[in-house]
């Protein structure tokens, strides 16, 4: 017999709203943790790309305490990769994203030493202020 | 061949031997870089929220300039435009794509940019310079060759956002090959290795330096440990976090050995016997002039 699992109204909401700024249908994930096999990042994340697409399937917010979207260099190794076509770049993006737009900035622009900015070619500022500032 | 070329910051900064090197190589097989006129920038990063259609309307605006070219008689009905940095041709390749497929979002940018003269029209190719160094042959770049460089081993660095996604990637991401021939045809020798394709971390070196490090670290000591003496790249933030992070290894592993770290396009001005301002390896971190002077391929 198969089984239902049933979400309350707050996880269903949770994952629309992933699937709607990320434009990827989640739900099609087999979990076949191709995604995290090639992560390179994967060595410092808390759970690896493939619990986080869990995680969202199952509209668990506490994916939003999680490391994982914060680290993903949006390399797109998953991407290329995925068996089921799915972009799991742009699931972590989304989460940014729930994050950002409520003015919460991951990196303080402030709060990064003046030598260590000049260093850093603009490409890099730019690139980390895009992704991780509001 | 004369061609619409989008610089982009850093090319301007901290690469611009990047920059040098590739016009003055290009011209000896036969392409003229024509920059764009009121060229901005490009976002660095592609935005990938769906519903964010505003970060995609900085990329498109370019578009407009080359349409403008085209006008204006700068170039003859080339609307192909032409990239160097692998950062810039990803991210103008995915707004180009996204809104040339989709009506409705070029509609929205075109009302956006309604102070424009010209409506773009989704009908500009973004190309990288490898694809046009491709198509061109590289038996061309061949006989462009006046220093043989026989007995360079080179580690072909492709990184991410030449490759990947697939929609844009200008080689198949997984068995890439064109660094490879290009490589072979300025005669040094390609070496096989299996982090050519492996991320460097990208942006991550402004809050997660230590990541780089680490990734930094595993990239090199398998160009070293495959045998190479230099490696080969495209992307200035690559090249940062390759070449300058290079210090940061040392710091964390003393026994770390350097390596350098170059764009392709001063590997090409080395063969093709241009000056030592054009090939521009004083703008190399690690000093690749040891080496080279070593192997006899320069004074």
């Amino acid at each position: 017999m198969p089984k239902k699992l049933y979400l309350d109204k707050q996880s269903v909401d949770f994952y629309e709203k992933v699937k709607e700024i990320s434009g990827e249908t989640i739900t099609l994930c087999d979990q076949c943790g191709t995604c995290s096999g090639g992560c390179p990042v994967i060595e410092q994340m808390d759970i690896s790309p493939a619990q986080l697409m869990r995680m969202v399937m199952l509209g668990d917010k506490e994916v939003m305490d999680t490391k994982t979207m914060w680290l993903c260099a949006t390399c797109n190794t998953c991407t290329v990769r995925c068996p089921r076509e799915l972009d799991v770049s742009k699931v972590a993006e989304a989460l940014r994203q729930i994050r950002l737009r409520q003015s919460i900035d991951q990196v303080k622009i402030d709060e990064i030493p003046k030598d260590i900015l000049r260093e850093l070619p603009q490409i890099a500022v730019v690139g980390a202020f895009r992704r991780l500032t509001s | 061949m004369k061609i619409p070329y989008y610089p982009g910051c850093t090319l301007k900064s901290a690469a611009k031997h990047f920059e040098k090197s590739a016009i003055e190589s290009a011209k000896k097989i036969g392409v003229e870089f024509v920059e764009l006129p009121r060229w901005n920038c490009c976002g660095v990063v592609a935005s990938l929220a769906d519903d964010d259609l505003m970060h995609h309307l900085a990329p498109i605006r370019n578009m407009v300039r080359v349409l403008e070219m085209n006008r204006d008689g700068l170039v003859e009905d080339e609307k192909r435009l032409l990239m160097l940095c692998s950062m810039c041709y990803n991210t103008l390749s995915r707004s180009n794509k996204r809104v040339s497929e989709n009506s409705e979002d070029l509609d929205a940018i075109n009302d956006f940019m309604y102070k424009e003269e010209i409506d773009y029209d989704g009908s500009v190719e973004t190309v990288h310079f490898l694809e046009i160094i491709k198509e061109i042959g590289f038996d061309k770049v061949k006989k462009a060759v006046k220093k043989s460089l026989k007995n360079l081993k080179v580690a072909p660095y492709y990184g991410c956002m030449l490759l990947r996604p697939k929609e844009v990637g200008i080689d198949d991401p997984e068995t890439p090959t064109i660094f490879e021939n290009l490589i072979s045809s300025l005669t040094a020798e390609p070496i096989k290795w299996n982090n050519s394709r492996r991320c460097c971390g990208s942006f991550l070196t402004v809050d997660n330096a230590d990541v780089v490090i680490e990734l930094g670290s595993d990239i090199l000591e398998d160009a070293k440990n495959s045998g190479a003496d230099i490696i080969i790249t495209s992307c200035p933030l690559c090249a940062f976090n390759l070449d300058n992070r290079q210090k940061n290894i040392k710091e964390k592993y003393p026994d770390f050995k350097e390596i350098p770290v170059v764009y392709f396009t001063q590997l090409m001005a080395l063969a093709f016997g241009l000056s030592e301002e054009v090939m521009g390896f004083d703008g190399n971190f690690i000093d690749p002039r040891k080496l080279l002077k070593s192997k006899k391929l320069i004074k």
